[in-house]
């Protein structure tokens, strides 16, 4: 069944705890390349069936009123995603 | 000596001339917490309480509307973001904006669902600290010309209890201008800012003043024995408000 991925983003000027909190754990493990990590939320919206210009747009539709709102995040990407062989 | 009220014996009227006639609906989702407090204060105050269920399709001729505090639906996807979709928000969101302006107050939880719902501008993001607050809140009362402010006089103080992670308001500079501008800061925080909201804002209204929403919690406020303080009843001005407005049929 194809999916339509959906991701989005706190807006770059909103405080992101978890991302804070994950860049502070970091260099605990010795990852130190990293100076920001900011995490985002992932959407799958699964499609039975052909995924059609009709119903891509009712999932960007869905994207900004519903998955995210727009006072404090973006939509950063709406892609259809194939079947897994 | 004060004898301390048993619960359950709430003193009715406490706040003005009874007007059991007045009926004031109370919303409850699935995770809502403060429905029974909003509900007794509508009581304390002298008016009916209406239960409402997030999933009614009709706000059974209430005068005015509370949605309370909580975690509706556990807070998933963002506070507030699926609740606002519930059938009845549908209902309080055009009643809201209709020619009869009812009453809506939203308190915590249920003030985040009415940014969602985009009765009032702005949105709350977790408190600077990362921590969840809980703690008496002093607020100065900066506009009392809402159906929800009219009973406090203006920059009066009160004392209510604030208790919230995701308590900080923000909205770009251009709305916090404009809510400044057209006096639409209701509430402010008095003293060391509780959360890292823009401009210590604690409550705004909508441009009419018949929807308020704030994140501290004056239903807990109402009755000597339970307030800040053990006596604190600062949050009763609320429901006695929203009863002067629907007597003057403002």
């Amino acid at each position: 069944m194809p999916r339509i991925v959906v991701d989005v983003m706190l807006k770059p000027e909103i405080l992101d705890p978890q991302g804070k909190a994950i860049v502070g754990a970091l260099p605990r493990l010795g990852f130190n390349a990293f100076s920001s990590v900011r995490q985002g939320k992932r959407f799958e919206l699964t499609v039975e069936g052909d995924v059609t210009d009709e119903i891509l747009a009712q999932a960007r539709e869905a994207a900004e009123t519903m998955l995210s709102n727009p006072v404090i995040e973006d939509v950063v990407n709406v892609e259809v995603v194939a079947d897994q062989p | 000596m004060t004898e301390t009220p048993l619960i359950g014996s709430y003193p009715a009227g406490q706040g003005g001339a009874p007007l059991n006639g007045a009926r004031i609906g109370v919303v409850t989702f699935p995770g809502t917490l403060d429905d029974r407090d909003a509900a007794r204060a509508v009581r304390v105050s002298g008016a009916t309480a209406v239960e409402l269920w997030h999933g009614d399709s009709s706000l059974g001729g209430v005068d005015a509307v509370i949605i309370p505090g909580g975690f509706s639906y556990g807070d998933y996807l963002r506070a507030g973001a699926i609740a606002r979709f519930a059938p009845l928000m549908a209902k309080i969101v055009d009643a809201a904006n209709s020619d009869a302006l009812l009453p809506v107050l939203g308190i915590c939880n249920g003030f985040q669902i009415l940014t969602e719902a985009h009765l009032l501008p702005g949105s709350m993001i977790k408190n600077d600290h990362l921590k969840f607050l809980c703690r008496d809140q002093v607020l100065r009362v900066e506009n009392n010309a809402t159906a929800w402010t009219n009973a406090y006089a203006a920059g009066q103080d009160i004392t209510v209890p604030l208790k919230n992670q995701d308590g900080q308001y923000i909205a770009d500079e251009k709305t916090l201008d404009a809510l400044e501008a057209e006096g639409r800061v209701a509430f402010r925080y008095v003293g060391a800012n509780p959360n890292g909201s823009r401009r210590d804002i604690a409550g705004i209204s909508n441009a009419a003043g018949n929807v308020v929403g704030l994140m501290p919690h004056p239903e807990h406020a109402v009755e000597a024995g339970y307030g800040p303080g053990h006596t604190g009843t600062d949050g009763l001005g609320f429901f006695t408000s929203v009863l002067n407005t629907l007597l003057g049929g403002k």
